[in-house]
């Protein structure tokens, strides 16, 4: 209880931000150099994902025995991959896929995960504290491990994918949730309509989850950008988007081996899928930013 | 944008200079300057800063290391919390030796012990071996000093050291620091909002405004008869313990960073402001006093009152009606454990909070003082049903007692009762607009909508003067008195017949404090409200409340009408607090009769002031609890020395 405390709310100390709006946020982010860089990376790639079946110069799958790992040329780009297929429009459709699955993911992940842990929170006492040790018995798995089990049993396709995506990365989002209603909950404004005598339901709804909210967005936006890495992983191992649907990850693994003499195969895919990651690491930064959450939180590149 | 300008401040070896000023006001970005230090976004313009012939901007990284917590200390707000808490006291201490002085290896326990002996910690041997965890507050404060002194300073920079510490701990460092400086010849430069510690610890003070000095002189000169409007206002604007009445709100609030016109900086606040005021900026001029003074027209300020003029608070004669009794009212706030549960042992322990019994007529204010952990809050929670009390009972205007919990009250006695938090940064949701805040009680309590809604909120805006404009504005977009000012409204809206503060005011500057009280008055006046109105500053308290109440450990010591209570005879705590303010005035010395050691919880049996009371009997304040004795006035201590002993004795101390 601190009867006593500091008596100076020193105007020095910057307040935190609030914004209304959508719109309100979207233009901090957009002021700032990491959110406009990133948050064009991300609509760029998205855009991309959306209308690149239109442009692309060649058929993804059509092979061709005698263009076989040909460098950059102005027919090819990109040069062509060890069956011939040119790696330009590979590249382009090849984040299709993985922004399908984790776009689809992460938005339940965040949901799932942001409802168990605004209940966790809520709750509290024991029943809190042996769900959140269920919870850090999870996290301390490698996700590698817990992602090759269930996709062996169940197969690689898309609706086995987003599920697994999403309830593991859920996971996560239940720590930061409780987290977060932890520290709303124990405010002054909770107390405030506590002592008014609004319902439960109305305290939650109106006083708590729009602060949560701000947390998870970021937290989404991080989610994110760990799953395309899983994804990629996933695709580069062989367990995620099967031939011949040109992936990322697919054609990192395809290329790798003809690095030393072939290095176009490895760069187009790497450069697409590190810029990806990277825009949405740099908007998740600039949100959190926007939004006043300190995060402290290493993004996953 | 300048956000300090002109400024040239010398401070000799052996003086002690205040800054004093609003939040803001470029006070504390002073202080850091003089180190060397600017915060992230700050550039040196012009000028220079000079430490013992150095330039401190253009020494080195490493020269400024060694400069900083050597030769020039810098203790900060809250520095008892900068201690690492994983270590324990000594080692810190050993480090911040071994970095500034060359100790031989043997030398550093004894060194630090003498160290803490030189700050005045007890036992100096023990606390060695201590976590900081481990000690109070002003404990740890003092290891902070300590730290500083390690390095044998010649100058000490000191920003707000005993902001959030208890009235009677903050009296005991400001004496330690006085003597400190006095015995090391050490020049201190002390920043702090608070005129009662400047007036204690300072030889010259220095007013700061809007990033510029606006007056400079001698304590003395400058809190009996400062020449500029701005140090009149301030002045004004402290509720004093030897005046009454409410303070003088100083209106407006300063100019932001590099905003201030071509004119004097403090034009728009001033009460004596003329043409030549709104296109001039006034120079530094030096008066026959030997002050120097930013203004235009010292005479004509030199005519501002500096007392507490404003309204008379409303008092309300003793006798009417009950707006709340509480009946033996008893919190705790330990909860049996599992294992207790299962045996069905007796719970163990003592209340935190125990015997309260109070009644409050209706349109009066209670005060309620006491040290931090009084309990003070959680009395204040318990009445709004956010904290159930073990026993007792709270009954709201002679009806039946009300349910303990805030979900089995019903909604006109829900209505009834409204709360006002300390910080309204906490207590408003940042992510509702001030429209939002205001539609909550009005939807619940009286089912407003649409155009009804907006008119009611407009109209409970206007009535703690902010306009209909501030509906749409976020919390964030205010600044700290317009923000408690909405929680107020908040409160209002409900149209309660009780309303309770929790240190409304702490978190506030003082000008902004004085309009805080000013509204809590009038809103009194208008409404005819009943308050409870906690708080540790007793000259607040003094200033708006009818009867006081004094709280130590959870227990009521003394209650009564406030002009009684803040005389003589006195309960020996409210002895020992009312001798620990610091009044504004370089002619007033604290007494401070008991030690500052922090209780932590109340004794089992007797008297819960028993172990620091300057004034204890033995054994039987130990034994037994002390019985009420009460005056004709209904003034009433609770202690086993007769009222009549009370008095004569204090009156010689």
């Amino acid at each position: 209880m601190s009867d006593l405390s500091p008596n100076l709310i020193p105007a020095e100390t910057p307040a935190p931000k609030y914004l209304s709006g959508l719109r309100t946020v979207l233009r901090d982010v957009m002021s700032r150099p990491s959110g406009a860089i990133g948050l064009s990376l991300v609509v760029f790639h998205v855009l991309l994902a959306l209308t690149s079946p239109l442009y692309v110069p060649y058929d993804f799958k059509t092979m061709n025995s005698m263009l076989m790992l040909m460098p950059p040329s102005s027919e090819h780009w990109l040069g062509t991959d060890h069956l011939g297929r040119d790696v330009l429009t590979r590249v382009l459709l090849g984040g299709r896929e993985a922004l399908l699955v984790t776009g689809v993911a992460t938005p339940i992940a965040v949901v799932w995960g942001g409802f168990m842990g605004i209940l966790f929170g809520l709750v509290g006492g024991r029943i809190d504290e042996v769900l959140m040790r269920v919870v850090d018995a999870f996290l301390s798995l490698p996700w590698i491990l817990k992602m090759l089990v269930l996709i062996v049993t169940f197969g690689s396709g898309i609706e086995v994918l987003i599920p697994t995506l999403a309830f593991f990365y859920g996971i996560p989002v239940i720590r930061i949730a409780r987290a977060a209603t932890h520290d709303v909950v124990a405010r002054d404004f909770i107390s405030a309509a506590k002592a008014r005598g609004h319902g439960r339901m109305t305290i939650i709804r109106r006083e708590l989850v729009p602060n949560v909210l701000d947390t998870l967005m970021v937290e989404g936006a991080m989610r994110w950008s760990w799953m395309l890495l899983a994804f990629s992983s996933l695709s580069f191992l062989g367990f995620g988007v099967s031939p011949p649907t040109p992936d990322w990850g697919l054609m990192i693994a395809d290329a790798r081996g003809f690095m030393s003499f072939a290095p176009w195969g490895v760069l187009g895919p790497v450069i697409a899928l590190s810029s990806l990651i990277i825009g949405i690491n740099l908007t998740a930064d600039a949100l959190a930013k926007a939004l006043g959450i300190d995060r402290a939180q290493k993004a996953p590149v | 944008m300048p956000v300090l300008r002109n400024i040239d401040l010398v401070v000799r070896r052996g003086e002690s200079v205040g800054l004093v000023g609003e939040s803001g006001s470029g006070k504390s970005t002073l202080a850091l300057a003089a180190m060397g230090y600017l915060k992230r976004g700050l550039q040196l313009m012009d000028g220079s800063v000079t430490f013992r012939g150095d330039d401190m901007f253009g020494q080195t990284r490493q020269q400024l290391e060694r400069i900083r917590g050597g030769h020039l200390a810098l203790i900060p707000q809250n520095s008892g919390q900068s201690l690492t808490p994983t270590s324990r006291i000594g080692m810190q201490l050993v480090e911040a030796l071994k970095l500034h002085r060359k100790l031989p290896e043997t030398a550093h326990l004894p060194k630090v012990i003498e160290l803490l002996g030189q700050v005045r910690l007890p036992d100096p041997e023990t606390i060695v071996s201590r976590y900081p965890h481990e000690l109070s507050g002003g404990q740890q404060q003092r290891v902070a000093i300590a730290m500083a002194l390690a390095g044998e300073p010649e100058a000490l920079l000191l920003d707000e050291p005993t902001t959030g510490l208890d009235v009677t701990t903050q009296a005991h460092i400001l004496e330690l620091l006085r003597d400190i400086a006095a015995e090391r010849d050490m020049a201190m430069v002390y920043v702090s909002h608070d005129l009662g510690a400047i007036a204690r610890v300072c030889d010259r003070v220095v007013v700061m405004y809007a990033g510029e000095v606006v007056l400079q002189g001698s304590t003395r000169q400058v809190l009996t008869a400062p020449m500029h409007p701005y140090a009149r206002g301030l002045l004004a604007s402290i509720p004093k313990l030897s005046d009454p009445r409410l303070p003088v709100a100083l209106d407006g609030r300063p100019p932001p960073p590099g905003g201030a016109g071509l004119g004097c900086a403090f034009v728009d606040r001033c009460a004596i402001a003329q043409e030549r005021c709104g296109c001039e900026r006034p120079a530094l001029s030096p008066l026959p006093s030997g002050d120097v003074v930013r203004c235009h027209f010292p005479e004509q300020a030199s005519q501002i009152s500096i007392m507490g003029s404003g309204a008379d608070p409303v008092r309300r004669a003793p006798g009417g009606d009950a707006a709340l009794s509480l009946r033996d009212l008893s919190i705790s706030y330990s909860r049996p454990s599992l294992l207790d549960q299962i045996l069905r042992r007796p719970e163990a322990g003592v209340a935190t909070v125990d015997d309260i019994s109070v009644q409050i007529t209706k349109g009066e204010t209670l005060g309620l003082v006491g040290e931090s952990g009084s309990g003070k809050s959680t009395i204040l929670k318990s009445i709004a049903g956010l904290l159930p009390p073990v026993g007792g009972s709270v009954t709201v205007a002679g009806d039946q007692p009300l349910p303990f919990a805030v979900e089995k009250r019903g909604p006109d006695h829900l209505r009834r009762i409204q709360l006002i938090f300390q910080n309204p940064d906490d207590s408003l949701n940042p992510r509702h607009t001030i429209a939002q805040i205001l539609e909550q009680p009005l939807r619940l309590y009286f089912g407003l909508t649409g155009a009804a809604l907006h008119a009611r909120s407009a109209e409970i805006l206007d009535r703690v003067r902010l306009g209909a404009h501030y509906l749409d504005r976020l919390p964030s977009q205010l600044s700290g008195g317009e923000k408690q000012r909405v929680a107020i409204a908040r409160a209002f809206a409900a149209e309660p017949d009780l309303v309770l503060c929790d240190e409304v005011t702490s978190a506030l500057d003082v000008s902004v404090q004085a309009a805080v009280l000013d509204l809590l008055n009038e809103l009194k006046q208008s409404q005819g409200t009943t308050y409870i109105f906690v708080s540790h500053d007793l000259a607040v308290v003094r200033a708006l409340s009818d009867r006081v109440a004094v709280l130590y450990q959870g227990r009521l010591c003394e209650i009564g009408p406030a002009k009684d209570v803040y005389a003589l005879p006195s309960h020996p705590y409210t002895e020992v607090l009312l001798g620990a303010v610091l009044e504004p005035d370089p002619d007033t010395a604290p007494t401070l009769t008991a030690d500052d050691v922090v209780e932590l919880s109340p004794p089992e049996t007797g008297c819960p002031f028993q172990r620091r009371c300057p004034r204890s009997l033995g054994p039987v304040c130990a034994s037994d609890i002390p019985p009420w004795q009460t005056s004709p006035e209904g003034h009433a201590i609770r202690c086993h020395i007769p009222l009549s002993e009370l008095a004569p004795a204090q009156s010689l101390s």
